[in-house]
Parts: C-alpha cells; structure tokens; sequence
C-alpha cells in the first residue's frame, strides 16, 4: 500500500509541476505579453519595464518559470489590478460556495445514480433499463442552462415555490442562510451528474451481475435481493470512487455554468467575470487551483479505491 | 461539459464511450488510474473472439451494417441527423432570408406573422432562417472538431502506446496535465485570447477534446504491440512507423469511430456552453447555442419562440449523434453484444 501511494503521489507531483509549466506558457503567450495583459490597456511603456523588472520577467525564461514555481508554493497566484486584490485573496472569498455547490450535488448525484442504476442493472432491457436510460440520455443532451432555464420557468413562474436566483451572500454562512436559494442550482447540476453516473453505474452492476460468484451464490440458493445487495453491489460500487474523481473537471465546467445561470457568487461566476474583462492574473489563477483541485480529486479517489479493493494495490505494485 | 459542461460535457466527455468494463469508462480522470492504465480490454479484435453466430463467412463490413440496422435507435438517430442537416443547409435554397442586415420594424414578431413562420429575433432577423444558419455552424464546427481531435488523438495515442518507456510517460502525463484542466475553463481561457470565430472554434475544441481519443488509441497500441502477427512484422525486419500505420490504427479503428461519434455530440454542446458564457461566434454568424443563450433572457418576456427551437434543435442533434455511437458500438464491440 505504500508503495502504491508513493508512486501514485509521484504521478499527482508531475501533473501538477506540468499543469504549472502550461499556465506558464498561457501566460507568457498572452496578447502584449504578460505585463500588458496583466497591467492593462492604459500602462505606460515605463510602468511596464519596471513592473517587468520588478516580476523579473526580464531574465531568461527558465528563471522566470523558478520564479514563477517559488511564487506558487508561497500562495502567491499573482495579483489583479482590476479587482485591486490578490488573486488568492478573490479566490478564497468564493471557493467555499462553489465546494458547497459541487459537494452537495455530488452527493446527490451518488444517492440518486446507485439505486437508478442498480435498477437498471436488474432489469436490464426491459422498460425500467430503457426508461431510465432514455431519461438520462435526455439529461445529457440538453445544455445544462436550457435544464436550469426550464427548471426556474417552471419553479419561479409557472409554479412560483423558489427563488429564480441563487443567494448573493459574501460569505458561505450568508449562503446557507438562503437554503431555497440553493435548490434550483443544486438540483440542475444534480441531474447532469445522475445522467453520466447511472450509466457508469449500470455497466459496472451488468459487469458484475455476468460473474461467476453471483451464479454462485444463486445456486446456493440465495434470495434475489441477497444476491444483489449483498453479493454483487458492494463490488459493484467499487469503481464509483473512482468515477468521483474521474467527473471532476466535468463537474467544475458544469459549476462554472450553472454559477453563471444563476448568478451564484462562487469562482465559476469570478472566473466567467474575469474572462469577460480579460482579467488574466484572475484566469490563470483559477485555472491552475481548478487543476491543482482535480489532480488532488483523483489521487483521493484513487487511494480511497485502493483501500477499498485490494486487487488495484496488489496489481499497481506488481507492475 | 458539459459540462459538462458541461459537462463536459464531460468533460469533457462524461458519457462512457466503452461501456465500462469493470473500472467504469475509458476515462480515467487525470493521474494515472491504477485500474485501466492503457488496460487492454479484451476488445474486439481479440483473436477468435469475434465470430458472429449465425453468418460466420460473411464481410465484417456487410454483418456490421446488418447489427448497425437492428438497432433502431441507431437508424433514428441516422434519419434525425440527415432531416437536421438538410434543414440547415438545403433550407435555406428553398427558404431565402436575409440574415446579416437587421430590421427594427420587424422585432419580436410572433410566430405566424406572414412571411415570418417561427417569427422574428430581438434585431429583426426571420426565426426560421436563423435556425437553418444557426445549424450550420453547430453542425460543422461539431463535426471538424470531433474528426480533428480523433485524428490528433489517434495519432498521438498509437504512437505513445507503441513507442512505450519514457516516450510514453512523456506524452501520456503530458495528457494527464491537460486533462485535469476542466475543458470549459481552458476552452474560455483560450477564448479570452484569440476572438471566436468558426475555425478558431474548431480549433480550441479540437484541440483540447484530442485528450480522450490519445487515451483510448493508446490503451488498445499496448494491447496490440505485442500480438504476435505484429512481432512477426518487426521480426521480418518492419519499421515501428509501419507498425502503428498498418495494424495498430486500423485494429484500434473501431473504438475511435464510436467515440468520434461522441466527441462530435459533445463538441455540439461545447459550441453552446461557450455561446452561453458569451464567448461565441460574434453576430451576424448564429449558432444554435448562441441563439439558446440569446433566447434565455427572452423566455420571461413570453417570446418562448427565441427560446424553444434551438433549445430542442441542440437536444436532437446531441441525441441523434448519440444514439449512433451507441449503434456504432454494437456494431465494432462483439463482446457486448446482447447484453
């Protein structure tokens, strides 16, 4: 197992060292080059010699990317002229709303998704599996703005119960003191997820169902109902851990939208703001957390997956 | 992304394009999975594996458009492809409108209005019309994305997983990094470099949604590099280049047209979200996610017209592609078949 953590650790370090040197190149390929993009329009020639003395991106480019890599593992992600604050600083105020928004629909997700596709998995090509799936492809095909659009039509107009916007609180407490606020954003990123995870879920319960051990276990007599929730679903549920890691970059694309629908003041919404207004110190900076935040993601779920199922760990350290 | 997404998708691309074997998905998120590094799924080309049952001396060609048209899902998904493409690009022969001059006296019409059947937009431009060029673009850029990024991918993805070592390692964390950028946000980081228009569209998707084609082509080279009619080749004294050109791409060919199918559906959404993020393709081009985002601050004014059409436009196209993969798969992928 240690093993195992150490090499996979080793792989979360080089992605990450690498999602650096891509941001890197972004910004260093940004239109005027990196001062004029992060001063501005109006800087003066001056103002950009000194601040690209003061930055040091007068020197060669390797010390530029040291320099660069030292800033980041100071928590320094740079600064915006146009909020007048520190990258971190405007990240930190709105990472909590948008952790809140992705934990609670992933959650969600996972609690709807297991018993859909356990259902499916059992009566598979019959009307359940078809009715679900035609459900689900339905949920995949439609952008997930139209799904929140129709879903505000239909819970803020047509039967008006929740509010059409999500809460403008500034900190998470102020957030959570508007709970039907929530709904509405929770709920629409809830249903894309269920989509992509009951499929998963499906397969890997048909996978399982196709076993040796579950015929086994039938003809040991065992009930039906033993047989799957006892029997096939633990082992069915395994790769799920993983498939939480595996959506993440899917589900932060699908919180910056939905922040943006409804207007929720997490770091999807500073991230569409600051594109909008080609604030690039902001961008970049999201950009690398976001990636910092997925790789973090998988490593988790991978490592929880390995102590869930020691055939992973036996078969990664032999190879 | 849609989700994605977004997606993604997916994404990037969240639809499992392999309908797991046992680690669900070829996708296996950024890092390197301990599960599916590059598995070699039994797949099917597997030798022996792919007898069909009852027509075993016919072409795999003939047989696969048979299973192709047991399907109907997949049959529909064909017809509703063909009827969305040629109303967006035979329509407008039939159907002349001008979509680039605007006409304020004509705003908001509603549907029915004469010489206007689905009504007018926000500057005047006729609904209908609208639709048909608004077409056009989602299904081009849609289509030359998803084929750019399956070819970059297939090529990317043979040559790793036949060069292995360091090579691999090289290219194959090179795709770990870029994939753990969730794509909308490199999608709209590069946007906010470059201003949208159609190629340069084709060309940020492409040139991000190539990540899970490599992956997928790179898993099925591991698989094959070591069969023995290609050491036999290398053994008679065959080039590598030979090797990924002559059997790997052909043998993985399979498993890239079902998930270019895919990335097409997902590309056609991607197209929307960043329409919606407002980093489309600027007017007078249209597209049918750009309309939908224009549509949405219409749809409490009660010109549900603007908002409805594309809305389900998009949603017929993301399935007809979709139910064509799903065809498609039944069709290269022997071992799930009847399943």
């Amino acid at each position: 197992m240690t093993r195992y953590l150490l090499t996979r650790l080793g792989q979360a370090l080089v992605i990450v060292i690498l999602v650096t040197l891509i941001t890197f190149v972004i910004l260093h390929l940004l239109p005027g080059g990196a001062a004029r993009a992060i001063l501005g329009k109006e800087a003066t020639l001056q103002q950009i010699a000194a601040f690209n003395h003061e930055m040091g991106y007068d020197r060669p480019l390797w010390e530029q990317y040291a320099l660069y890599l030292r800033r980041l593992a100071q928590g320094d992600l740079g600064y915006s002229f146009q909020l007048n604050q520190s990258v971190g600083e405007a990240i930190l105020q709105r990472l909590p709303k948008t952790m809140l928004l992705s934990l609670a629909s992933t959650l969600l997700a996972v609690l709807i998704a297991v018993p859909l596709g356990v259902v499916q998995a059992v009566r598979r090509n019959r009307w359940p599996d078809y009715t679900i799936n035609a459900l689900a492809l339905l949920a995949y095909a439609t952008p997930i703005f139209f799904l929140g659009l129709l879903m505000i039509i239909l819970f803020s107009q047509v039967w008006p119960v929740l509010p059409p916007e999500a809460p403008q609180g500034f900190t998470l407490a102020d957030v959570l003191a508007d709970p039907a606020g929530l709904v509405l954003p929770i709920l629409s990123l809830t249903i894309l997820t269920v989509a992509v995870y009951s499929r998963y879920i499906r397969s890997s319960m048909v996978d399982n169902l196709n076993e040796n051990y579950v015929r086994t276990a039938r003809s040991k007599g065992l009930s039906e109902t033993r047989v799957i929730i006892g029997h096939t679903l633990r082992n069915g549920l395994f790769p799920v851990i993983t498939l939480l890691g595996m959506y993440l970059p899917a589900l932060f694309s699908g919180a910056l939208v939905v922040e943006r629908l409804f207007n929720y003041p997490g770091m999807g919404l500073l991230f569409w703001q600051a594109a909008l207004k080609r604030d690039y110190p902001i961008l970049l900076g999201v950009t690398l957390l976001i990636s910092v935040a997925t790789v973090a993601g998988a490593l988790i779920a991978d490592v929880l997956y390995a102590a869930a199922d020691p055939r992973v760990r036996l078969k990664a350290g032999r190879s | 992304m849609t989700i994605p997404p977004p997606g993604t998708p997916t994404s990037g691309d969240p639809i499992p394009d392999t309908p797991a074997p046992s680690p669900p998905g070829h996708d296996p998120g950024p890092g390197h999975d301990p599960v599916t590094p590059g598995t070699p799924t039994p797949g099917p080309s597997a030798p022996g594996a792919a007898v069909p049952d009852e027509a075993p001396v016919r072409g795999m060609w003939r047989n696969g458009l048979e299973v192709f048209c047991e399907n109907r899902l997949a049959l529909a998904g064909v017809a509703l492809f063909v009827l969305l493409a040629a109303f967006s690009f035979l329509g407008p022969l039939l159907y002349h409108t001008d979509q680039v001059h605007t006409d304020l006296t004509k705003v908001h019409l509603p549907p029915g209005t004469p010489g206007h059947p689905l009504g007018t937009d926000g500057v005047g431009y006729d609904q209908l019309g609208r639709l048909m060029l608004g077409g056009q673009t989602s299904i081009v850029v849609g289509l030359a994305a998803g084929l750019l990024a399956t070819v970059v991918g297939t090529v990317w993805g043979a040559v790793a997983g036949f060069a292995g070592r360091w090579a691999d390692a090289v290219m194959m964390r090179l795709v770990d990094a870029m994939m753990s950028i969730p794509a909308l946000f490199l999608f709209m980081l590069m946007a906010s470099i470059v201003t949208p228009t159609v190629p340069m569209l084709i060309i940020i998707i492409g040139a991000f949604a190539w990540l899970g084609p490599a992956r997928l082509v790179r898993g099925e080279a591991l698989s094959l590099r070591t069969r023995e009619y290609v050491l036999a080749m290398r053994g008679m004294g065959g080039t590598g280049g030979r090797a990924v050109r002559t059997h790997i791409i052909p043998n993985a060919i399979g498993t890239v047209i079902v998930n270019a199918t895919f990335q097409v559906a997902d590309a056609i959404l991607y197209v929307a979200y960043l329409s919606f993020l407002g980093l489309g393709v600027p007017p007078p081009a249209a597209n049918w996610g750009g309309m939908l985002s224009d549509g949405l601050s219409d749809a409490f004014s009660g010109h549900w017209w603007l908002l409805y059409p594309p809305g389900i436009a998009i949603i017929l196209i993301v399935l007809a592609f979709n139910f064509i993969g799903d065809g498609l798969r039944d069709v290269f992928e022997v071992r799930l078949r009847r399943r």
